[in-house]
């Protein structure tokens, strides 16, 4: 034994084991040669694969830089396997390159580099006593000077006024965003049907804008009550998000990421069934037309937009958490996390014959929260 | 050895100072001139890491940490965190025409008109995945070796720390590109705060900035994703490796391995260049992750659109368990007093994550509480000599695997054609029942294994050879294990089951510290017989002598059948 490390053995428990200790400490094993510490050849053939991999690792970085300048992705985005040459070319290259080296020197680290373990004595995790007796000395002086055990007016008003000081950094986000309101409870679909004066010609004037018709989604069509088929489900959104004039909105009003609160809230799902299927909540026996319903389309879970259509029992499915709602009767949630049914939208028609919403939701649509006074909202005591 | 057999580039000594060494010894001075680093690097250049496979686990977490930073860094160069409406334009023609955010065009124009830009984006996508995979695995060796116990608790409440802000990075990160996907479950991050109890809706307003979806929240989660979040990881991550260093790292029990050493190879070179190694590798493997796996195509799921969803809506994986919960739960709601009450939003996700990042954290202040251990510890404990331990963590992980299985109920539903509503009412019950069962099996599996390894101990290990003897009976012979084995399944402590002081109920005098203190006594000494009563413990010297006795006549006995007796060719000639 020529190992330094051996010295350490009797450092552990191996001689002074507790008498217990139905086997004692054997000590470290002695240290076994590799092939690569006592044969030159298999030490020049680790020396070799080590270096060729470092080799071998250049090149796949020189193909790396090559494919940069070869492929242009922006014209066959989705050659191989719908990422793109370029990108595979580059991953390929550069995940090579990085795992050669990687390898290379665990290589390196195996076989050639010393492989001797060392031993080194653990200390306790806590400061010799001596110090710690120092340290809360120099503690307890230091903190003695201050006088602050001495002067509870000095350390009171030090400390109400650093607590005060949360202050300016709670106050400070204040502006992060207006106020809720009651802007939860009302959605565009509202905008119809109002009362508004303008100023024409300098004169004052009342109209009374038209009633909010319900258009296709996307394409923005109004929808005649004779276009819907048994069985059709239809997502609508308001009308005004697409011809804003007509209602007597601002343009801006239904763009960019005011678009996308209103569509967060007025998003709706139109369904055409047969008439004597629906079981009408009470006071809302007039709510649909000729079997056509309207609801929300905003889960009252989480909010995500319901999708999944149940065609023979007229069960509305989320996709996100698979709240089920009973379109037939009042929205009800018949499986599922969500607490409350969909919301409805009273509809009628207008003199054209196209579908257009009585009124705003009666209640907040998508997902629950703290000051939403559900007994006021909850259809038949509701209105 | 004749050390003379080493090969001449190992020996100890070389002919010529190498001209390397001379130029890092000048450098070393240089730098040692200003600096001082010699002291403080005296011991540290040769530090000891002992080495296991299992230990290379948090270095995954901590390497795909530095290819975030790195990728990360690249994707901000070309990443427009706004949500200002435009029409895109770009490469990709099934989107072009299309109005988007910025935020989201900029997304594709990274992974369609920026050359590396798609790779970048994929591993930073796919390191963020793996850097949550590795803390939790490396969280869970931690656990089940012991390595949690003095004085490593606070390293492991920053571990918990930095698998929290691990995955709140990872879900603001996913959200930034602002397509449908992420959209969806920012919308559902939205219902989430509204469902906070009174100052929900402020919560929402405030965070986007007015109302949903508003023009502020990829710009603010931008902020947090890149500079606020970051900053605290980086800080607790240099803190978990200082604490790591000054500790130095657990071993496993071993000839020569103690609570007092530490043994293995020195930082430089071997552990350096293994680290330094396995860095590339990791590197190397999310590289070519990202180049030829796809992973969250923003590009099919398009921009956001508050009234469209995809089927099968699903966040990254590590969200997936609190969604399954929040899939599984009743519809509790609560209305009363004018306000609502969420319990099915509130439980599933403003409870049980924080709850169960709160257990995790206190797990090595319970368990030392019960045990009354308060030594120092060093040396690993296999998973097996810590039954009840290991029993509660295969609990928590069974939760964890059936909440996270419910989160894909749709998914199953479709793949294996079952009904939706079965899987969850089955769901229902499995997330509560499954983890006791998985606690009492894995509890008595551990103590079988004990057995086990009592056996191999006491009577040897199986040598799979039958022996028949004269009278037909058959009998396995059995060999004694190795004194380095022997020693490795005895370095453990006795464990002693806490008996609470009875003395003051017998005498009529209270226990000092009152009616609770014997309340809070009792309770330790049930949960210390819980975790201790039933563990078989290694046996005394006295006991071990006089099995090995007994073992070594019985094989005596066997030899001498297998010599005498009909198969004379028998596996006595082995030896």
């Amino acid at each position: 034994m020529t190992d330094a490390h051996d010295n350490h053995d009797d450092t552990g428990h191996g001689g002074d084991g507790a008498p217990e200790e139905p086997i004692a400490n054997p000590g470290l094993p002695a240290h076994t040669w590799r092939p690569t510490d006592v044969d030159p050849k298999s030490e020049k053939r680790a020396e070799i694969q080590v270096a060729a991999l470092f080799g071998l690792s250049a090149v796949c970085t020189i193909l790396f830089v090559v494919s940069y300048f070869t492929y242009d992705i922006g014209d066959n985005w989705s050659v191989i396997g719908g990422v793109g040459a370029s990108t595979v070319a580059l991953g390929a290259t550069l995940g090579l390159a990085l795992l050669f080296i990687g390898v290379a020197i665990i290589q390196w680290a195996r076989k050639i580099m010393g492989d001797h373990e060392i031993t080194e004595l653990r200390h306790p995790a806590a400061s010799p006593e001596e110090d710690r007796e120092t340290t809360l000395e120099a503690l307890k002086i230091g903190i003695e000077e201050t006088g602050i055990a001495r002067r509870p007016l000095i350390r009171n008003s030090a400390l109400g006024a650093l607590g005060l000081l949360g202050l300016p950094a709670v106050v400070l986000l204040r502006d992060l965003g207006e106020l809720p309101g009651d802007k939860l409870e009302h959605t565009i679909w509202g905008q119809g049907g109002r009362k508004l004066t303008i100023v024409e010609d300098g004169k004052e004037k009342t109209v009374v804008v038209p009633k909010m018709r319900i258009s296709r989604d996307a394409i923005g069509t109004p929808i005649l009550a004779s276009d819907l088929e048994i069985g059709d489900l239809v997502n609508a959104q308001p009308e005004v998000l697409f011809n804003p004039e007509r209602y007597y909105v601002e343009p801006n009003e239904v763009h960019g990421h005011h678009l996308q609160v209103h569509k967060s809230k007025a998003s709706l799902i139109l369904l055409r069934m047969d008439p004597a299927d629906i079981t009408p909540g009470k006071g809302r026996e007039d709510w649909d037309v000729q079997g056509i319903v309207a609801y929300s389309k905003i889960c009252t879970h989480v909010g995500c937009p319901i999708s999944l259509n149940e065609r023979t029992t007229h069960h509305l499915l989320c996709p996100c958490h698979q709240s089920t709602f009973d379109l037939a009767d009042s929205g009800r949630v018949v499986f599922g996390p969500a607490g409350r049914p969909l919301p409805q939208l009273p509809i009628e028609v207008d003199e054209q014959g196209y579908l257009v919403a009585q009124s705003d939701f009666t209640e907040p649509v998508g997902p629950s929260y703290w000051e939403r006074d559900y007994d006021r909202d909850r259809f038949g005591e509701g209105d | 050895m004749k050390t003379a057999d080493v090969a001449s580039t190992n020996g100890t000594e070389p002919a010529t100072q190498p001209r390397g060494a001379k130029t890092a010894g000048a450098v070393a001075n240089w730098a040692d001139e200003r600096l001082g680093l010699g002291t403080a690097m005296k011991k540290q250049l040769r530090k000891v890491f002992p080495d296991h496979w299992s230990f290379m686990l948090g270095e995954i977490a901590l390497w795909s940490f530095v290819i975030l930073l790195l990728t990360g860094v690249f994707l901000t160069l070309f990443f427009d965190p706004s949500m200002a409406e435009v029409q895109y334009d770009g490469s990709y023609d099934p989107l072009r025409g299309v109005y988007m955010s910025r935020a989201m065009a900029s997304t594709l124009e990274i992974s369609f008109d920026v050359r590396g830009g798609l790779l970048m984006r994929q591993m930073h996508h796919w390191a963020a995945m793996i850097f949550i995979a590795a803390m939790m695995i490396h969280l869970l060796r931690v656990y089940f070796t012991g390595a949690f116990r003095k004085p490593r608790e606070i390293n492991w409440i920053i571990g918990c720390l930095l698998l929290l802000l691990g995955t709140i990075e990872g879900f603001t990160g996913y959200s930034l590109p602002d397509d449908l996907l992420s959209g969806t479950g920012v919308r559902a991050a939205d219902g989430f705060m509204k469902a906070s109890p009174v100052v929900g809706t402020y919560m929402s307003f405030f965070l986007f900035g007015g109302e949903f979806p508003g023009d502020q929240i990829i710009p603010r989660l931008y902020a947090m994703h890149i500079l606020l979040i970051p900053g605290i990881l980086l800080a607790l991550i240099a803190a978990h490796m200082l604490l790591l260093v000054y500790h130095k790292h657990t071993q496993w029990p071993g000839p020569g391995r103690t609570e007092e050493n530490v043994v293995g190879y020195p930082l430089l070179p071997v552990y350096m260049a293994k680290a330094g190694g396995f860095f590339f590798i990791v590197f190397g493997m999310i590289a070519l992750l990202g180049g030829l796996f796809t992973l969250n195509p923003v590009w099919k799921f398009g921009p956001y659109d508050p009234s469209k969803v995809t089927a099968g809506s699903q966040p990254d994986w590590y969200m997936g368990w609190p969604d399954g919960l929040l899939r599984i739960i009743p519809a509790w709601e609560t209305h009363i007093f004018g306000v609502t009450l969420s319990w099915n939003i509130m439980l599933p996700i403003l409870v049980m994550p924080p709850l169960m990042i709160g257990v995790l954290a206190a797990l090595p202040f319970i368990e030392s509480w019960i045990t009354g251990d308060k030594r120092e510890h060093h040396l690993l404990q296999r998973p097996r000599n810590a039954p009840t331990r290991t029993a509660v963590m295969v609990a928590l992980m069974t939760f964890y695997g059936l909440s996270w299985a419910a989160g894909g109920n749709d998914i199953i539903a479709i793949k294996m054609h079952l009904s939706i509503n079965q899987i969850t009412y089955f769901m229902r019950g499995a997330v509560i029942i499954g983890p006791i069962i998985a606690f009492i099996i894995a509890r008595r599996w551990c103590i079988s294994l004990q057995r086990h390894d009592e056996n191999k101990l006491l009577h040897g290990y199986e040598t799979g050879v039958l022996v028949r003897s004269p009278q037909g009976g058959y009998a396995e012979k059995h060999l004694p294990i190795s004194e380095a084995e022997a020693y490795r399944l005895t370095a453990r402590d006795r464990e002693e089951v806490y008996v609470p002081d009875s003395t003051a109920d017998a005498s009529g005098v209270a226990a000092p510290g009152g009616k609770r203190a014997e309340i809070t006594n009792k309770v330790r000494g049930k949960l210390s017989e819980l975790m201790y009563a039933d563990n078989v413990q290694k046996p005394t010297a006295e006991e071990l002598h006089e099995a090995q006795h007994h073992s070594e006549h019985e094989l005596h006995e066997l030899e001498h059948q297998i010599a005498s007796g009909p198969n004379k060719h028998g596996p006595s000639s082995d030896h």
